[in-house]
């Protein structure tokens, strides 16, 4: 008994970013595809960046045909993001067909047609450039000028038929009136039904959210459900791949300093290179503390560091950090230090993600922190905060740095916050910093949650914060409940807590208050 | 009565070409003898053409004069709506468009 082997298509890879991971390689070659999507979804956008992938990064020619918008408003309307039609157009690398209506034109139908004259302007223009990709832009324009939606359907059948006989890959925008539902309005997509893709443009939260899924590719494989996309003036489409992130990072022995020699020690010699630190805790606790301790730690191994700033500014940073003995300005100057400070609500998750990896991938920092990241949290739905959060630390665990996230908690003592439950599962190394309420004072307290890969130690250690930065003393010992923000005592007597006191931490200035 | 210009794309020599030609040729014979020219245009052979005037369906007669320019689609087996393309529909007695 014989068996034939999987037969896969061949995949024509888009230059898209992220989309060619989606689509596990890019579009079926030699095939059309159908882009879906409201209005301002991005279909157009999508679509002219394929064709000039294809002659930017695959040297493959490509041809438009526009049924909309005239070429040159559609030539003109993309030049924000730099790309550059008309120069392509004149150096005859791609070619364009104008199937736009004449303004103020009625056209009478006297008896039967076909659009084969539409297909000749087609595979003219496909010979004369030698095109290898073709867009079709807003199909649907054709349903009003022409009037038999018959007609149309059966001879874009013939004409996605005749693009195939070329050996092109196609890409065919349509728009489509809801979110959800039908593929199309005007049942066109049984013409191209093996390929459809549709994006989606929701708002959420008072923010638009773009989305892009493929919805079936026939005989070829690729990855399902939605995953958030932006479109800007740098890249025009970046889709995050969300959960097609392979986790193939490789781990580091290589352990670096927290900048708080007491926590290293705490934590068996230092942070693993490769890791995500999320420190945790209420307003005042000493988590920007933390991330200028760690940023020094940076600068001092002559290592450079990028700062996100959420929730404070620039100088803000600086100014707090110089009071704990970083001196952020010379860091800056040296090329040292980024500090990047954008408020969350400026712009959608999907963009800040996309600023933040350009500003990682451009600085090439040894250690990125970012404070917080519970500020992001605000302006968006756990859904994509959470994406945000497996995007944003794949990223940083992908290039082999270290990365730390701060969290404020609502509550002051103890008290678990979303994003403490968000992120916990993706961080490697989690340190909570907690209020005590203890004798009628508030002391901190610090411990090591959680570590991934190493021995830590699991006490609950109080700590001070002075001029030259934190220092972590003894454990609390004799207290249990701190976490959960109701502290009790087991002491036997007053006599011997003081005992324990004295004896446990010698060095603890608080303890002979 | 002005002089026609017309001009009728078709695409390759197929009986559905054919058709729109001899229809073409019977509408002018009835309407407008010796009044008329007809440029038979077939789009395989020049696209660029088709590209200049933006043909998409064929047959397409383009009616270049008189003015206003219009485009009529399909291969004029329905003469009346010829006709009214033709800005002719007034010779066809108790016609309405």
């Amino acid at each position: 008994m014989s068996r034939l082997p999987p037969l896969e298509l061949t995949k024509l890879p888009t230059g898209i970013i992220g989309f060619d991971q989606i689509a596990n390689g890019g579009i079926p070659k030699g095939r059309s595809t159908l882009i879906s999507g409201t209005a301002g979804s991005g279909k157009t956008v999508l679509a002219l960046q394929f064709l000039l992938s294809g002659v930017r990064q695959f040297e493959e020619n490509g041809v438009f045909v526009t049924f909309e918008e005239a070429p040159i408003d559609l030539m003109q309307n993309v030049r924000s993001f730099g790309w550059d039609l008309e120069g392509l157009l004149a150096d005859k690398r791609i070619a364009v067909v104008d199937a736009t209506p004449e303004p103020g034109e009625e056209t009478i139908t006297t008896g039967p047609y076909d659009l084969s004259a539409l297909l000749a302007r087609i595979e003219n223009a496909i010979r004369t450039v030698n095109a290898k990709r073709v867009i079709l832009d807003a199909i649907g324009a054709l349903f009003p000028q022409l009037t038999d939606p018959n007609i149309i359907r059966r001879e874009l059948h013939r004409i996605a038929a005749g693009l195939r006989q070329l050996g092109v890959t196609t890409l065919i925008t349509m728009e489509r009136t809801d979110e959800e539902g039908g593929v199309g309005r005007w049942g066109v997509e049984e013409f191209v039904a093996d390929n459809v893709i549709l994006l989606r443009n929701r708002l959420e939260q008072e923010k638009r959210r773009r989305t892009v899924e493929i919805l079936k590719f026939r005989g070829a494989t690729h990855h399902k459900g939605e995953y958030p996309f932006t479109i800007d003036g740098e890249d025009g489409v970046t889709i995050i791949p969300l959960s097609a992130i392979e986790l193939k990072q490789r781990s580091s022995q290589i352990r670096v300093s927290s900048g708080v020699p007491e926590l290293d020690k705490m934590c068996g010699g230092g942070m693993y290179r490769d890791s995500i630190i999320l420190t945790s805790g209420a307003t005042g606790t000493g988590k920007t503390l933390m991330v200028s301790q760690y940023i020094k730690a940076a600068i001092a191994a002559g290592e450079r560091a990028l700062l996100f700033g959420a929730e404070e500014s620039r100088e803000q940073l600086t100014r707090n950090a110089a009071s704990w003995g970083v001196d952020f300005e010379q860091a800056e100057k040296d090329g040292l230090l980024r500090i990047v400070c954008r408020y969350p609500e400026v712009m959608g998750l999907e963009d800040h993600l996309i600023q933040m990896k350009r500003d990682i991938l451009d600085f090439k920092p040894a250690r990125v922190a970012i404070d917080s990241m519970s500020a992001f949290e605000r302006v968006s739905t756990p859904k994509s905060f959470r994406e945000f959060v497996i995007a944003l630390t794949s990223t940083i665990k992908h290039l082999e740095i270290t990365g730390m996230l701060t969290n404020t908690t609502s509550m002051l003592a103890g008290g678990e916050s979303i994003t403490e439950t968000h992120i916990s599962t993706i961080t490697d190394t989690i340190i909570l910093l907690r209020y005590v309420e203890l004798h009628g004072e508030m002391r901190r307290g610090l411990t090591v949650l959680k570590m991934r890969g190493t021995y830590h130690d699991k006490d609950i250690r109080e700590y001070t914060i002075d001029s030259t930065g934190p220092h972590i003393h003894g454990p609390f010992r004799g207290v249990h409940g701190i976490l959960s923000g109701t502290p009790t005592y087991t002491f036997d007597s007053e006599r011997s807590r003081l005992n324990n006191m004295f004896a446990s931490a010698p060095d603890d200035p608080h303890a002979g208050a | 009565m002005s002089h026609f210009k017309l001009r009728l794309y078709i695409t390759g020599r197929t009986s559905q070409s054919q058709r729109a030609i001899d229809n073409l040729r019977r509408i002018c014979e009835g309407e407008f003898p010796g009044l008329y020219e007809v440029e038979v245009i077939d789009v395989l052979e020049h696209p660029a053409l088709a590209e200049r005037e933006k043909i998409l369906a064929t047959p397409t007669l383009v009616k270049r004069l008189p003015e206003p320019v219009r485009k009529i689609i399909g291969d004029l087996s329905d003469r009346e709506r010829v006709l009214i393309g033709l800005d002719l529909e007034h010779l066809d007695r108790g016609m309405h468009p």
